[in-house]
């Protein structure tokens, strides 16, 4: 066990290094550099630069060195001293910025992960159970219109809906009135007056495709002779499918969180934008829009070592709940 | 196993017939005959053969230009569809004209439809001229309106533009992102999927941890990011090009991994042994022998990566970091509807959504059929 898990974690390696070259990238690739938009910026406030400022900015932030070298001071102030870089557009600190939307980002998809399973288990396993049923039909038809419907749009409707027919304002994580209240039972439960639809939208679209996996799962596991044993010993039909085949259908499952994690990711940044969360999404979209690179590549680094992490604890899981992976 | 394809064929095959024409049917024909078992397949095929078709001769099929507008008739509602006047006579398929008023207190325009003039719906009328392709120049159009009177079936945008019109023109660059997109991963799946199913082993090892790293990253930041270093100053259709290579670059570890799966299980069958035995070149036994064999699949697994790519194309233009205007997609008719105010006042403006909906489950029942059909000699 413990040399799968060292190994994992020495293939996460390549894999993170891979991320903050894909990061770095995205920082590098629009035209024009910091000290390009310094100077515009100077010009812009209606100072006239001398000449050959541009030139000395650059070789004073390090502009001008080689690309590898650039990318080592960069990550090298991330890893050693948790420095991010500026915010061209906030003039901060990026990690002043980030930290409490990353928080909230992943505490929403972990939620709407662990809704996802309420959702998809119970459904899968009860489609399964009666197969062929009023209701089996109904949650394929759910679940096909789950993988059809956009994030986006179906965060769109949910919205419009409850603006229209339920009288809500559902826009933002508080109420206006609540925004700058106090920590309290009051602004606890307002959250979540407006948390329940960016949930319920990442919740339904990863549901929709784990139940039709559950429902596979248990129909190869509902055939196998230890549910007939089971049967025959006289317990009840519901106390033998929880007990025993649930939990090897559930194996499968467990491998997917590697893939849902991403998707959750993805999934949080679109519906965020469009419900106006402050999450990571709505200003990584800003900071894409007004260039703001050092912002940006901050993102996406984290948010990608955050699913690398993730991938990586979905794999011991797996490999606890399946003794057949770690020895293969 | 013979009962189940027996039951693929069609019902019209005598009896005594069916077995002996079972054996001698090739493997195109088993394939069509399970697939068209497939009903809700079939259904999606032929939707989406209407969508290309209308959205690729969306000159004619649309009934406006997409960025005609009309000041006097902006967020018009959806005008109903009659057959039968208020009289109960029949008129054929016909609107009726509506009057505009501006609400006392709101200011905002008002409509309503004004039961005594009719607009009859005609088809193949002459309007506005387009050029066809950029090639053919012409001013029919599939259905309109004749004189200064309008139709808009699904009504009109802030700026008086006929929503159906746009969601046609709109149509053409969303679903074409799907299939261009498919093009390159194609390519890209293809032959790294192939390599690394035939050689295995090292080759194997690289391309299969650099598709789980793609899988790994959350495909929508990195997308966001990528896109939004396109500057804005460059043609329309290069980034739209640009877009699509992006979506491509992730979408097709999809096709990889079914051709990786398909090249072991085929790798060791006898024909390919024999190939090789025979002095076969890798290339050739690649390319000749064991590619073709596995058309279907490829087929089957394209088919189930248009989806995402539409998807995709449809969320970046959202965002506003795809396609922008002046070019038309499904996204960016989307980004109108984007706040609540809009939606509540024209939610007609979605309609859109509802074309990207039925475009994407189209696709995946057509995918799902495919892959059934691919292998008609399993159960």
């Amino acid at each position: 066990m413990t040399s799968y898990i060292l190994n994992r974690f020495a293939w996460a390696i390549p894999m993170l290094f891979l991320v903050s070259i894909a990061a770095f990238t995205v920082i590098q690739l629009p035209p024009g550099d910091y000290a390009t938009a310094l100077v515009a910026e100077m010009r812009a406030n209606g100072d006239t630069p001398p000449e050959g400022t541009e030139e000395r900015l650059r070789h004073q932030l390090g502009l001008d060195r080689p690309m590898y070298e650039q990318y080592g001071t960069w990550i090298g102030n991330i890893v050693l001293h948790g420095d991010f870089g500026t915010s061209l557009t906030y003039n901060q600190p990026v990690s002043n910025l980030i930290w409490s939307r990353l928080a909230l980002t992943v505490a929403i998809s972990f939620a709407s992960l662990l809704l996802t399973w309420v959702i998809a288990i119970p459904i899968g396993v009860y489609a399964a159970a009666r197969q062929y049923s009023f209701l089996d039909y109904f949650f394929t038809i759910f679940g096909f219109l789950g993988r059809g419907f956009p994030e986006f749009l179906s965060a769109l409707i949910l919205m419009w809906v409850a603006y229209s027919w339920m009288g809500m304002n559902v826009g933002g994580l508080f109420s206006p009135q609540m925004q700058d209240a106090p920590w309290s039972l009051a602004k606890v439960g307002d959250m979540f007056g407006h948390l329940w639809i960016p949930l319920l939208v990442l919740a339904t679209s990863g549901a929709a495709g784990l139940i039709r996996v559950v429902r596979a799962n248990m129909l190869d596991e509902l055939n196998k002779p230890y549910v007939e044993t089971a049967l025959a010993q006289g317990l009840t039909e519901w106390a033998v499918i929880w007990r025993y085949p649930v939990r090897v259908a559930l194996n499968p499952f467990i491998s997917t969180i590697g893939w849902a994690l991403p998707a959750l990711i993805s999934g949080d940044v679109i519906t965020s934008v469009v419900l106006n969360l402050p999450t990571t999404g709505p200003l990584l979209l800003r900071a894409l829009q007004s260039q703001d690179m050092y912002l940006s590549g901050s993102f996406i680094l984290i948010l990608g070592v955050f699913t690398i992490l993730g991938t990586i604890v979905s794999d011991i899981l797996l490999a606890i709940s399946d003794p057949r992976i770690r020895y293969r | 196993m013979t009962d189940l394809t027996l039951n693929d064929m069609d019902d019209a095959t005598p009896n005594a017939g069916r077995a002996e024409k079972l054996y001698q049917a090739s493997p195109r024909q088993l394939m069509w005959w399970r697939f068209k078992r497939h009903k809700v397949a079939l259904v999606s095929g032929i939707i989406l053969l209407l969508a290309y078709l209308v959205t690729g001769l969306a000159e004619v099929t649309a009934p406006y230009d997409a960025f005609e507008g009309n000041a006097r008739a902006t967020l018009l509602p959806p005008q109903a569809l009659h057959l039968f006047d208020s009289e109960g006579t029949f008129r054929g398929p016909f609107v009726y004209a509506t009057t505009r008023t501006r609400d006392p207190v709101t200011l905002r325009p008002m409509y309503k439809p004004d039961t005594s003039k009719v607009v009859p719906i005609r088809f193949f009328v002459t309007g506005s001229k387009y050029r066809l392709w950029g090639l053919i120049d012409g001013n029919l159009h599939l259905f309109g309106a004749t004189g200064t009177d309008k139709i808009n079936l699904l009504g009109t945008d802030t700026l008086g533009r006929d929503v159906l019109s746009r969601l046609i023109y709109g149509g053409r660059i969303s679903l074409s992102v799907g299939l261009i997109g498919v093009a390159v991963s194609f390519v890209l799946g293809l032959t790294l999927g192939s390599v690394s199913g035939y050689f295995g082993g090292m080759t194997d090892n690289i391309v299969q941890r650099s598709m789980e790293f793609l899988r790994c990253i959350p495909t929508i930041p990195l997308w966001m990011g990528l896109a939004a270093a396109l500057p804005i100053t460059w043609d329309p259709l290069f980034v739209y090009f640009l877009v699509t290579i992006l979506l491509s670059l992730i979408g097709w570890t999809y096709v990889a991994r079914t051709v990786r799966g398909r090249f072991l299980s085929v790798k060791n069958e006898d024909f390919v042994l024999a190939a090789r035995f025979c002095g076969t070149s890798e290339t050739k036994i690649i390319t000749r022998h064991m590619l073709p064999s596995m058309t279907s699949y490829i087929i089957a697994a394209l088919t189930l990566s248009v989806p995402d790519m539409i998807l995709g194309e449809t969320a970046l233009s959202f965002l506003g970091l795809g396609l922008r205007p002046p070019v038309v997609s499904w996204g960016v008719l989307l980004q109108e509807a984007q706040n609540l105010r809009t939606i509540s006042q024209a939610p007609w403006l979605l309609a859109p959504g509802a074309a990207i909906v039925i475009v994407v489950l189209a696709f995946n029942f057509l995918g799902d059929g495919l892959r059934d059909a691919a292998d008609p000699y399993s159960k």
